[in-house]
């Protein structure tokens, strides 16, 4: 919006204006840039049968520990001992999948319903769940794990990936900004304006939209008029990749693509993954005012870890030390949500108000911060001259 | 750069400046300029970024040949989308980059606001210091320039209502460099409203020596006075100096008159001395009354100084209306009169 301009002279009404050579047609051809037309699948089709093993039995691992890890934060936030519990549950192949396909140096960016994702990058569930606690806003130090904190305002984590990424490449390194974010985050301006900046810088970013068909209870045949979400990307110049996101091996070889794309200087890439969200949008949802059984039952039936096991079993890699192993890392997982959670929450300081405001308390915080010490006013006392 | 302690004298005078030859009449928009260059030069990790700040300079030429200096990696032109060139900044700081954006105009970074409340203010809260955000906003604001609608807004109540941010303004020549300096070094978020009435006011400065000033979070006596405190910042200094003079011919009121420099954090000592001193103060500011700087100042004047006031802390500030149509904005801005209008009021009778 810049100061108002006069515009140029008045043309010749008679002769019509001459086209710019180039004006008349797209810059670019789209082509490359549109996504399948059906989402990309793999279990169950002829491509399962070029799956790596041991990717396949990893994956499979992730989500069982993943659907553990849901079940017991859900119930960690009924018995009162995490505040909220925003559950993937139904989406761990895209939670397992964001993790996968990155590298140590490479950024997560989460949202508040990314906590598995964060935790199977390698952050203790301590860490991953302190916010979801309710005594501090983050939980985890972001530089070490190259892991944004969980975002809660939608979309507006999506231009902080792009200006990461950015930064990495005008200092050479080798890194890539995975950006998670879903369906009704996609009609805020923040994605509107994070993708048109990324496919302007040519960012190395890879935005991964957990299509799980509802905004809390706006289904997405009211957020979104696009062919797919999907499209949605090839009018920033941006690559739109479509892809069944309870496939597990589906959605890591279009992510792995995407991010190995974007790691390579071609751009950035957005994902759309088919998903659907099986447990309500929190604890304190209903969501038989909004969806029928019937729904959740038929996506129930289209499960990631439920397909997941039948690919192993298809492939004869299910064995009972296999599953074992699994069902092992998921008990471990639980145990360390539990204990990282005792019953009653210890008691937060008055000072932990004021310690991180400013790289120095200002005069002002330090004046509050001794009066909320004493459990006093905080305006000064002044007396008579 | 050092820093000074406030001598009490004004810019430009025997105390504070270089010795003859005296160095050129320089107007602001250039010292902010050149704090820039000198940032971007002396720390390989600044990048400035925002709306036509590459070839064409800005539109008020205050990064004028810096992308032609430092390339365009450096000095990058942006998609016009505010909280895109907001939140692309803050994803660099997360980085470790230390990024300056413009805003083209004051009222033109509202759609930015959410970034600059959720994410830039929250940033080393959120993370329990592990993440600070080192960036810097700069905003042209405030009116007096003849600017159609959306041009001319006072946004700082705002910024300052939101924990988390710095809210730097200089008024001078000298200070728009030296804070400028300052809020690119600091390693908190800096709003920096630069007045944009004064972007073309001189002062005698020399960019090869530039003068030291006090830190950012200290206010400074631009004028020692007697009998009462005119507490102002930015756009409205001059204003307030040209009232102090006209109240010694017309009233012989000797009023002291105290820039803010920076309304967060907020100099209550500097402030408080002041007024202790004088017994009488008065807040004079662009932005509207209601609810605006003013009534924090006045407050915390009170607050601390009760016992030593002869009269209420009076505000002489913008309407409670928006910002008025360029041909009648001269209703609108707080002139010396009125200023002197509100001085009059500080209850003489009584003192
Ligand atoms: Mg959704």
């Amino acid at each position: 919006m810049p100061g108002i301009e006069q515009s140029g002279t008045a043309r010749d009404a008679a002769a019509p204006a001459a086209w710019r050579p180039g004006a008349a047609g797209p810059l670019r051809d789209p082509a490359p840039l549109l996504p399948d037309t059906a989402p990309v699948r793999v279990i169950g089709t002829p491509a399962a049968a070029g799956a790596d093993p041991e990717t396949a039995r990893l994956l499979h691992r992730s989500l069982v520990r993943g659907r553990r890890f849901n079940e017991q934060a859900t119930a960690l936030a009924r018995q009162g001992r995490l505040a909220v519990y925003p559950s993937s549950t139904g989406q761990e192949a895209c939670q397992a999948v964001a993790a996968a396909v990155l590298r140590p140096g490479d950024w997560l960016f989460p949202t508040y319903r990314d906590t598995l994702a964060v935790h199977l990058r390698g952050v203790p569930a301590a860490q991953a769940l302190a916010l979801l606690r309710g005594g501090e806003h983050g939980g985890w130090d972001p530089r070490r794990w190259r892991t944004a904190p969980l975002c809660t305002p939608l979309a507006t984590h999506l231009p902080h990936a792009v200006g990461l990424a950015h930064a990495a490449r005008l200092r050479g390194d080798d890194v890539v900004a995975l950006a998670l974010v879903g369906d009704g985050g996609t009609s805020e301006g923040d994605f509107h304006e994070a993708l048109t900046f990324a496919g302007v810088l040519r960012a190395p970013v890879v935005f991964l939209v957990q299509n799980n068909q509802f905004a809390i209870s706006v289904p997405l045949a009211r957020q979104n008029a696009a062919p797919s979400i999907a499209h949605k990307a090839v009018g920033y110049g941006v690559a739109g990749r479509l892809v069944d996101g309870n496939d597990v091996l589906a959605a890591h070889q279009v992510v792995g693509d995407a991010v190995a794309r974007a790691r390579g200087g071609a751009g950035p890439v957005l994902v759309e993954a088919v998903t659907y969200r099986i447990d309500p949008h929190t604890n304190a949802d209903d969501p038989r005012r909004y969806r029928s059984d019937a729904e959740r039952t038929a996506w129930r039936a289209h499960d990631p870890v439920g397909l997941a096991e039948d690919h192993l079993r298809a492939a004869g890699l299910l064995d009972e030390e296999t599953a074992a192993a699994a069902a092992g890392a998921a008990e471990r997982t639980a145990a360390e949500q539990r204990a990282a959670f005792p019953d009653t929450p210890p008691p937060g300081s008055p000072e932990d108000l004021f310690t991180h405001v400013y790289a120095r308390p200002t005069a002002q915080l330090r004046e509050q911060a001794a009066a909320a010490r004493a459990g006093a006013a905080a305006a000064p006392r002044e007396v008579p001259a | 750069m050092t820093t000074l302690k406030d001598t009490g004298a004004p810019p430009g005078t025997a105390e504070n400046s270089a010795p003859l030859p005296r160095p050129a009449a320089t107007p602001m928009a250039r010292a902010l300029n050149q704090a820039l260059r000198d940032a971007m030069s002396a720390d390989a990790s600044v990048h400035v970024l925002g709306e036509d700040v590459g070839a064409l300079g800005g539109v008020f030429r205050v990064t004028d040949g810096l992308a032609a200096e430092f390339g365009e990696d450096r000095c990058t032109d942006t998609p016009l989308a505010e909280a895109g060139i907001l939140g692309t900044a803050v994803g660099m700081a997360m980085y470790g980059l230390r990024p300056v954006v413009e805003m083209q105009f004051d009222a033109f970074a509202y759609p930015a606001f959410e970034q600059v409340v959720s994410h830039v203010a929250k940033m080393r809260n959120r993370t329990r210091g592990a993440l600070p955000l080192p960036l810097v906003v700069r905003m042209p604001y405030g009116g007096g320039i003849g600017g159609v609608e959306h041009h001319s807004d006072s946004s700082e109540a705002y910024y300052m209502a939101t924990p988390g941010l710095h809210v730097v303004t200089p008024a001078t020549v000298a200070d728009a460099y030296g804070l400028l300096r300052a809020a690119i070094a600091s390693d908190d978020p800096v709003v920096f409203l630069e007045p944009k009435r004064l972007y073309w006011s001189k002062d005698a400065w020399d960019p090869e020596e530039p003068d030291a000033v006090p830190p950012i979070g200290r206010a400074v006596v631009r004028r020692p006075g007697r009998d009462a405190t005119l507490l102002t910042y930015g756009p409205s200094l001059p204003v307030c100096m040209a009232a102090a003079e006209e109240a010694v011919r017309a009233d012989g009121w000797d009023l002291e008159v105290v820039d803010l420099r920076s309304l967060v954090p907020f100099d209550d000592e500097t402030v408080c001395a002041s007024v202790r001193r004088t017994g009488r103060a008065v807040v004079v500011h662009e932005s509207s009354g209601f609810g605006g700087p003013g009534a924090e100042i006045a407050a915390r004047v009170t607050e601390r100084c009760f016992h030593h006031l002869a009269a209420p802390v009076l505000r002489v500030t913008g309407f409670d209306v928006p910002y008025p149509p360029p041909l009648l904005e001269h209703h609108h801005l707080p002139g010396a009169e009125r200023v002197l209008d509100a001085v009059a009021r500080l209850q003489w009778e009584q003192g």
